[in-house]
């Protein structure tokens, strides 16, 4: 038997997430595992014979592999003996240089480096972030794919994704076949949306480097890195296969970075008893040694492991930070879903986006969670308009942008008609107008019932065994009449030349210029350091399209002017019991013509005066311009009213009753929530003040319960309201008497 | 200026040139050299194994993409025998490219030692 109180708490989301009994044996610990090694680092003339307590005879792969190539000698006995608190310390002062830091990084084994970052509490992993990413314009990746391959719906997503400021773009196949036609049809759309956006198709590891040697991606990602012998053989993959593809990539001036993530080896049942983060540091320590530029990590597939331990989630950021000390471009997780609880998934990726990274999601799903056909991603396509509050609110840069609804649908439909006439061209597809509307308006894959499956199926084998390259596609591009696509695509071609971007966390710029560790380093050092957005792009952070001005308002209630209230004279003090004063504001029924719950102020109106007949009262509409608190406006309203009860309305729909002898505040009824309140509220009021003039007992009122965020939804309308409130206002203007046209 | 393997340069790679069949594949491959100075540019910013992978990658611009994707595949666990991987480290070495070569052989060592030869 449970109370009601935990059956309620059971029912919450988070309690679909799995949470786990700490288990070092099976590496379900964060940090700290008792197997894990002690720091130690022995060189005999240049050559490392013990490395974290272990003799070389016992190195597995790894360590080998770290051993031969992966520390800085030269450096290590001062690193190694370091105290990891003094370290730790350096970390995250911001006058200790991050070459500084770097530098003695280098010469530390992994059990060394995870033991330091280990005693980092996360507001210093915060600042640590700040200053150890290798990119000083922090970045953002997205997710490209659906359910059914579309080259059509996959475009029309990538130029999407583009638009809203997305640099990198990854996409996958739920066939394997499919690859080359999506890594066509993403590559098409990343180019409509925006210049210089690198585009990735997560494949079996060979098949993607194939795919990048024909030129029909512009980067890799997933070669995956594991931080046990026993997962790493099983990845069918040593470090000397690794290495050499990182070259295979670099010999043809494709950039690459490795994948890796805490839990990965205890998901997969050989974590060897040792933590989650010393294992990553590990793996982070082999992608420095293998020459990646870049790792991909933070779970990734198994954040959700990690997630389940204590200080698990902390444990990802550390992983993340791990790779910026080792100098190289950091995508920092946030990928995979890692809970069914938006408080949870937001708290993990919060840190990490306040203190920006080279890309702060490794994969924003930037489609449907359906169509997404990594999973599920930490953030979708229904997140994107509150990552870019969450930019707004913070003045942070996470990479993304406002987009316009009309920018996007012409970007859409301009992906749309491109990959159409590609296809076409090279005579991989043709595509009917049903199905290219349907994916230029849809918003996931089920909007697109004429897609036909086979289609990416059979253009995938034309642009295989045609041996169609991305020349190709510039050429057909060209030929088509989209130059300005063609030189795109042509231009990332161009850029494999000269190398700038295989150097560490290069992005292109919207001009094609490659910002990296290189060229556009990180140089925080404190407040008034480091990045700052420009102010075209702070401008963009700031004007997100739900953004009303008073304006805008302004405009809304004109367009909800009516007749049916007209001026009158100035307005005398009423004779006889029941005469009770309907006091509005001054902006009534010349600026404000609509209250917040949607009603006319008309209506409003009309149902006090009819609460106040059903009492057998006479109501009288006066407007006062004199003042705009609701308060006043209701006493001088009572005093007004020969039965001494009045009523006061805003035109925004707040509504008291008042009493002539009452001080302002002490009204007897007050309806504040003005959203919540519809006709039968104001019939009530009416009522009430009718039975308050006779002396008879008032049912009393209640205001509309609601569970909804109603003062975030209305705060800043009401701001604008008041505003043109004390507009209308004018403290020497007599209080008028308004007719109200009876419907 | 940039050159391509091949020879052009990058300024010649036009949308004109490519509308004439006249752009092919090797013009918009890396050349060595190119690699060479990146690896530099790694290393004066405190990445010497980058520097050390460009040096590799400038060695197999050399091998044709099918052979770099044949090398791949008999570096994974278990794919080759010793002779099969001394005969690439050869072959590598008859190429000039000493580095990769270095690579292979130190695999060959550990897989010896780690049971993954095949």
């Amino acid at each position: 038997m449970t109370i009601g109180r935990f059956r309620f708490m059971d029912r919450q989301r988070v309690n679909l997430d799995g949470f786990a009994e700490p288990d070092p044996a099976l590496g379900m610990i964060a940090f700290n595992s008792p197997n894990d090694p002690e720091p130690s680092l022995i060189v005999e003339n240049g050559r490392v014979i013990e490395m974290d307590s272990k003799l070389e005879f016992e190195f597995d792969i790894i360590d080998h592999f770290i051993a031969r190539h992966g520390l800085d000698l030269e450096v290590a006995a001062e690193a190694m003996t370091m105290d990891p608190l003094h370290f730790a310390h350096m970390l995250v002062d911001p006058r200790a240089p991050r070459s500084e830091i770097i530098r003695l990084a280098a010469g530390m084994t992994p059990a060394k480096l995870a033991q330091c970052l280990t005693l980092l509490r996360p507001a210093e992993l915060v600042m640590a972030m700040t200053k150890c990413r290798a990119r000083r314009t922090p970045s953002n990746q997205a997710h490209v794919t659906n359910r059914s391959d579309d080259p059509l719906l996959l475009a029309a997503d990538a130029a999407t994704a583009a638009a809203f400021g997305f640099r990198e773009i990854e996409t996958t196949v739920p066939v394997l076949e499919d690859a080359p036609s999506n890594a066509i049809a993403v590559s098409i759309g990343a180019a409509v949306g925006s210049p210089g956006v690198l585009v990735q198709c997560s494949v079996e590891e060979s098949v993607e480097l194939e795919m990048g040697m024909r030129g029909l991606v512009s980067y890799a990602e997933t070669v995956s890195l594991y931080g046990t012998e026993q997962i790493f053989i099983d990845g069918d993959d040593t470090p000397w296969s690794k290495a050499f593809l990182t070259s295979a990539y670099a010999s043809r001036g494709i950039k690459m970075r490795v994948t890796s993530g805490g839990g990965a080896e205890a998901l997969m049942g050989a974590a060897e008893g040792c933590s989650m983060f010393y294992l990553e540091s590990r793996c982070v320590a082999l992608a420095r040694a293998v020459g990646a530029q870049g790792v991909q990590n933070g779970g990734i597939d198994s954040a959700s492991v990690a997630g389940s331990v204590p200080g698990g989630v902390k444990s990802l950021m550390a992983e993340n930070l791990m790779v910026m000390v080792r100098n190289l471009e950091a995508c920092t997780g946030n990928d995979a879903l890692m809970s069914e609880s938006d408080v949870r998934r937001t708290s993990r990726t919060h840190p990490i986006f306040i203190a920006g990274s080279d890309f702060i999601c490794s994969g924003f799903g930037s489609i449907q969670r359906y169509d997404n056909m990594f999973g599920p991603s930490q953030w979708n396509s229904e997140d994107i308009d509150d990552y870019l509050a969450m930019q707004r609110d913070w003045g942070v840069d996470g990479g993304l942008r406002t987009a316009r609804e009309t920018d996007v649908e012409e970007l859409r439909r301009t992906a749309v008609e491109v990959v159409s006439d590609v296809y076409r061209l090279l005579g991989l597809a043709s595509f009917s107008a049903e199905w290219q509307e349907q994916a230029v308006d849809a918003a996931g894959s089920k909007d697109v019932p004429a897609a036909d499956l086979m289609t990416p199926l059979q253009a995938s084998r034309l642009i295989r065994d045609t041996n169609i390259t991305m020349l190709d596609v510039v050429r057909a591009l060209d030929e088509s009449g989209h130059e300005t696509i063609a030189q795109r695509l042509l231009d990332l071609l161009k850029a494999r030349l000269n190398g700038d971007y295989l150097q560490t966390a290069a992005i292109f710029d919207e001009d094609m210029s490659v910002l990296s560790l290189v060229t556009d380093p990180n140089d925080y050092a404190g407040p008034g350091t480091g990045y700052v957005p420009t102010p075209l792009r702070q401008l963009q952070i700031d004007s997100i399209r739900q953004v009303r001005s008073v304006a805008d308002l302004r405009s809304d209630q004109a367009q909800a002017r009516s007749t049916r209230l007209t001026e009158g004279l100035v307005a005398e003090r009423g004779i006889g019991s029941r005469d009770v004063v309907i006091g509005v504001s001054p902006a009534t029924a010349r600026d404000i013509w609509r209250t917040l719950g949607g009603l006319m102020v008309t209506e409003a109106l009309d149902e006090l005066l009819a609460g106040l007949e059903e009492e057998g009262c006479q109501g009288r509409i006066v407007r006062f311009h004199d003042t705009v608190d609701l308060g006043l406006i209701g006493l001088k309203a009572a005093r007004l009213a020969g039965s001494g009860i009045g009523i006061g309305l805003q035109a925004k729909g707040t509504a008291l009753i008042h009493r002539h002898d009452l001080p302002p505040l002490g009204n007897l009824e007050l309806y504040s929530v003005a959203p919540s309140l519809g006709r039968a509220e104001y019939r009530a009021l009416g009522l009430n003040a009718g039975r308050h003039a006779k002396g008879a007992n008032p049912e009393p009122a209640r205001n509309p319960y609601s569970d909804e965020a109603i003062e975030a939804r209305y705060h800043t309308s009401v701001v604008s309201l008041m505003a043109v409130e004390r507009e209308c206002s004018d403290l020497t203007a007599p209080p008028i008497t308004l007719h109200l046209e009876r419907s | 200026m940039t050159l391509g393997i091949s020879g052009r340069s990058a300024e010649n790679i036009t949308l004109e040139a490519v509308r004439s069949g006249d752009i092919r594949p090797e013009d918009i491959r890396i050349h060595p050299d190119t690699l060479v100075q990146q690896a530099e540019v790694a290393r004066a910013h405190a990445n010497p194994q980058l520097a050390a992978n460009l040096l590799r990658a400038a060695e197999l611009t050399r091998l044709d993409d099918h052979r770099v994707l044949e090398i791949y595949e008999a570096l994974r666990p278990n794919r080759s025998t010793s002779a099969q991987l001394l005969a690439i480290t050869d072959e590598l070495v008859a190429q000039g490219a000493v580095l990769t070569a270095e690579l292979v052989r130190e695999a060959l060592e550990i897989y010896e030692q780690r049971s993954l030869l095949a």
